[in-house]
C-alpha cells in the first residue's frame, strides 16, 4: 500500500550487521568493466555459489573484484543460470541466514578470499510498481462500472441510469479521487526499497482490492440505496474528515519521499516538517496509515454502508500489523528513536 | 548444585505430568460424549423400531460436541482441525438446528453416524497415545475407516444442506434484504449453495491428505515386514 509497507513487508531483509560506514558503490547492479589496470597488487576473490537446500555447487566465479557488490555477483550468476534473474536470487552467507543486500560489498563481508554463498530461488518475481498499478486501477474501473450501472449488475430497467441521491455522486468522486491519487503516488512519489515481490502476491492483492471495491460499489450505487440518516450534516462532516485525511496522507508520503535521495535505499527517522499535517509524527510512527484509516472512516460515515465498514476494519487490521512491524524495525535500528511515538494510533496502538 | 537441578527437573516433570493428565482427562471426556451419542442412537432405534426421529434423542450432546474440539489441544494441524470444527458447527447449528424440517431426514442420520464413529476412534486414539499404550488396531482403524466414513459424512452433509434449501428460500431464514439503513444484504440461500460448491475443491484436498497420512503412518509397517 505504501512506501512504509514495503519496509514492513520486507522486514526480514533488515540491515544485516551494523550500518556500513564505508562509502558504498551505487546500488544498481550495473556491470562495470574495470577501467584502469590496478598498479598495486589486487587480491582477487573467488566466489562459489551453492544451493541452500541441496548444497550442490551451482556456480564458480574466479577473479572477482574485492569491491564487487552482491548485486554484481547476482548479475554474473544470472549469466550462467539465465532462468534465475537477479531479482529472484537470494544470496546468503548461511543456508538458513538472512539474505544479503545488493549493496553489500564483497570485501566487507566476513568471508575469506574464497567466498562461499548459498543461493535460494525466491520464485517468479513481479515489480512493486506493476502490482500497485494493477491493484489500484481495478477498484477505479470497477466502481465506475457500478456507478454507471452497466448492464447485468442490477435489474435491466436500471441500466445506465444514475442515482437520485447526490451523496452517491459525491461518494463516486471521493472513491475515484482516492485511487487516482494512489496511482499518481505510485508513479511519481513513492521510493521503493525493494524492486520486486513474489508473483503470487498480485493475485492475492488484486482479489482483495477488486473484490472489496465491487462489494462496496454494488451497495452504494444500488437503486435501493438508503442515504445517511442524519442527512446533509452527516455527509458534510464525513467529507471534511475524508479530505483532511487525504491531504494528510499525501503530506506524509511527500515527507517520506524527501527523507530519501533519489535512487537510494537509506532509512532515516521521519520528523515533523513545516507542514502541519506532518506534526502527527510526534505521536505516531506510521501516520500515513493513521490518515488512511481516517479517510476510510470518513467514507464509511459518508455512505453509511456496512460493507464499507468491513473494508475499513480489515484494512485497519492489516495496517496495524504493518505499522507494528515498521515501529519495531525503527526501534531496532535507531537508538535515539523518539519514545513518545506509537505505531499507528496515538497512545493507543 | 546438582541437587537443585534435580529438584528443578522434578518440578517441571510433575507439572508436565499434571498438564498431560489434564489433556488426557479432556480427551476421555470427549470420547465419552461421543459414546453417549452412539449409545443414544442405538437405544432410540431399538425403542422406536425405525431410525426416523433419532435426531431428537441426541440433539443436545451433538450440538455441544463440535464446540469442544478446540484446535491446538488436539494433536493435529490447527488449520485442518479448525476447518473441521467450523464445518461441524455450521452443520449442527446453522443448518440442522435452524431448519426444523430437515431434522427427520435420513441424511442427518448419515452424517451423525459417520461423525460419531470417526470421533470415537479418534479420541480413543488420542487417549491411548497419551497413555503410551496404543493398540495397533486403533491406529489402523483411525487411518482406514475414514476411507468410507469421510465420503459418507460428506454425502450426509451435502444432502442435508440440499434438503434445507427450499425451506430457507421460502422463509428467508438468516437473510437481509434491501433497502435498509445499513445498505447491506445477505442471501442465506445463495450462501448455502456456495458452501455446497466449496465442497468440490475442498473435499478432495482433505481426503487425499488423509490418504497420504495413511501411507506415511501405516506404510512403514509394511516396509519393516518386507525387510524381515
Amino acid at each position: 500500500m505504501d512506501a512504509l509497507a514495503l519496509e514492513a513487508a520486507g522486514g526480514k531483509k533488515v540491515a544485516n550487521g551494523a550500518a556500513v560506514a564505508a562509502p558504498l558503490p551505487p546500488p544498481a547492479p550495473v556491470k562495470r568493466k574495470p577501467a584502469k589496470k590496478a598498479k598495486k597488487a589486487v587480491v582477487f576473490f573467488e566466489v562459489e555459489i551453492l544451493d541452500a537446500k541441496t548444497k550442490d555447487k551451482l556456480c564458480f566465479l574466479d577473479k572477482v573484484e574485492p569491491n564487487a557488490t552482491i548485486g554484481e555477483i547476482k548479475s554474473m550468476f544470472h549469466k550462467s543460470h539465465p532462468q534465475w534473474y537477479p531479482a529472484r536470487q537470494s544470496i546468503r552467507l548461511d543456508p538458513k541466514g538472512k539474505s544479503l543486500k545488493d549493496e553489500d560489498v564483497l570485501q566487507h563481508l566476513p568471508v575469506g578470499t574464497t567466498a562461499t554463498f548459498y543461493f535460494r530461488d525466491l520464485g517468479a518475481q513481479i515489480s512493486w510498481v506493476t502490482v500497485f498499478l494493477t491493484e489500484y486501477t481495478g477498484p477505479l474501473v470497477i466502481y465506475l462500472m457500478f456507478y454507471f450501472r452497466v448492464p447485468f449488475i442490477y435489474a435491466p430497467k436500471y441500466d445506465f441510469t444514475t442515482s437520485k441521491h447526490w451523496v452517491v455522486h459525491l461518494a463516486c468522486m471521493c472513491h475515484s479521487f482516492h485511487y487516482v491519487k494512489r496511482l499518481l503516488e505510485t508513479l511519481f512519489v513513492h521510493r521503493f526499497s525493494h524492486g520486486t515481490m513474489p508473483l503470487r502476491n498480485i493475485f492475492k492483492n488484486c482479489t482483495y482490492y477488486w473484490g472489496f471495491a465491487a462489494w462496496m460499489a454494488y451497495y452504494i450505487n444500488h437503486p435501493l440505496y438508503t442515504p445517511p440518516i442524519y442527512g446533509e450534516q452527516q455527509i458534510r462532516l464525513a467529507l471534511i474528515i475524508f479530505l483532511f485525511c487525504q491531504i494528510g496522507n499525501f503530506s506524509i508520503h511527500i515527507a517520506l519521499r524527501n527523507l530519501r535521495p533519489p535512487g537510494s535505499k537509506t532509512r532515516k527517522i521521519p520528523y515533523p516538517t513545516k507542514n502541519p499535517f506532518t506534526w502527527i509524527f510526534l505521536l505516531v510512527s506510521c501516520p500515513n496509515y493513521t490518515y488512511e484509516l481516517g479517510s476510510w472512516l470518513g467514507f464509511t460515515v459518508m455512505t453509511q454502508c456496512l460493507p464499507v465498514a468491513f473494508f475499513t476494519l480489515v484494512g485497519f487490521i492489516q495496517m496495524t500489523v504493518w505499522a507494528k512491524g515498521k515501529h519495531r524495525s525503527y526501534l531496532k535500528e535507531f537508538r535515539d528513536y523518539p519514545p513518545l511515538r506509537s505505531p499507528i494510533l496515538p497512545f493507543i496502538l | 548444585l546438582s541437587i537443585a537441578a534435580d529438584s528443578h527437573c522434578k518440578y517441571i516433570h510433575t507439572n508436565l505430568k499434571f498438564f498431560a493428565m489434564t489433556i488426557l482427562r479432556f480427551f476421555f471426556t470427549l470420547l465419552s460424549r461421543w459414546l453417549v451419542i452412539a449409545v443414544g442412537l442405538v437405544r432410540a432405534y431399538l425403542a422406536r423400531g425405525s431410525y426416523h426421529g433419532l435426531y431428537y434423542s441426541i440433539e443436545k450432546p451433538l450440538n455441544v460436541c463440535p464446540l469442544c474440539h478446540i484446535p491446538g489441544i488436539v494433536p493435529s494441524s490447527v488449520v485442518l482441525t479448525g476447518f473441521q470444527v467450523m464445518s461441524r458447527v455450521f452443520l449442527t447449528w446453522a443448518v440442522t438446528h435452524s431448519v426444523r424440517e430437515v431434522q427427520s431426514e435420513d441424511s442427518v442420520l448419515l452424517f451423525v453416524t459417520a461423525w460419531t464413529v470417526t470421533e470415537i476412534i479418534r479420541y480413543s486414539f488420542y487417549t491411548f497415545s497419551l497413555l503410551n499404550h496404543l493398540p495397533y488396531l486403533i491406529k489402523w482403524a483411525r487411518y482406514t475407516f475414514f476411507i468410507v466414513l469421510y465420503p459418507m459424512g460428506v454425502t450426509g452433509e451435502l444432502l442435508t444442506i440440499y434438503a434445507a434449501l427450499p425451506y430457507v428460500q421460502k422463509t428467508g431464514l438468516y437473510s437481509v434484504t434491501l433497502p435498509n439503513k445499513y445498505n447491506f444484504s445477505f442471501d442465506y440461500y445463495t450462501f448455502l449453495i456456495l458452501i455446497m460448491i466449496s465442497y468440490i475443491p475442498l473435499f478432495p484436498q482433505l481426503y487425499f491428505h488423509m490418504i497420504r497420512q495413511r501411507k506415511k503412518v501405516l506404510g512403514h509397517v509394511e516396509d519393516y515386514s518386507k525387510v524381515e
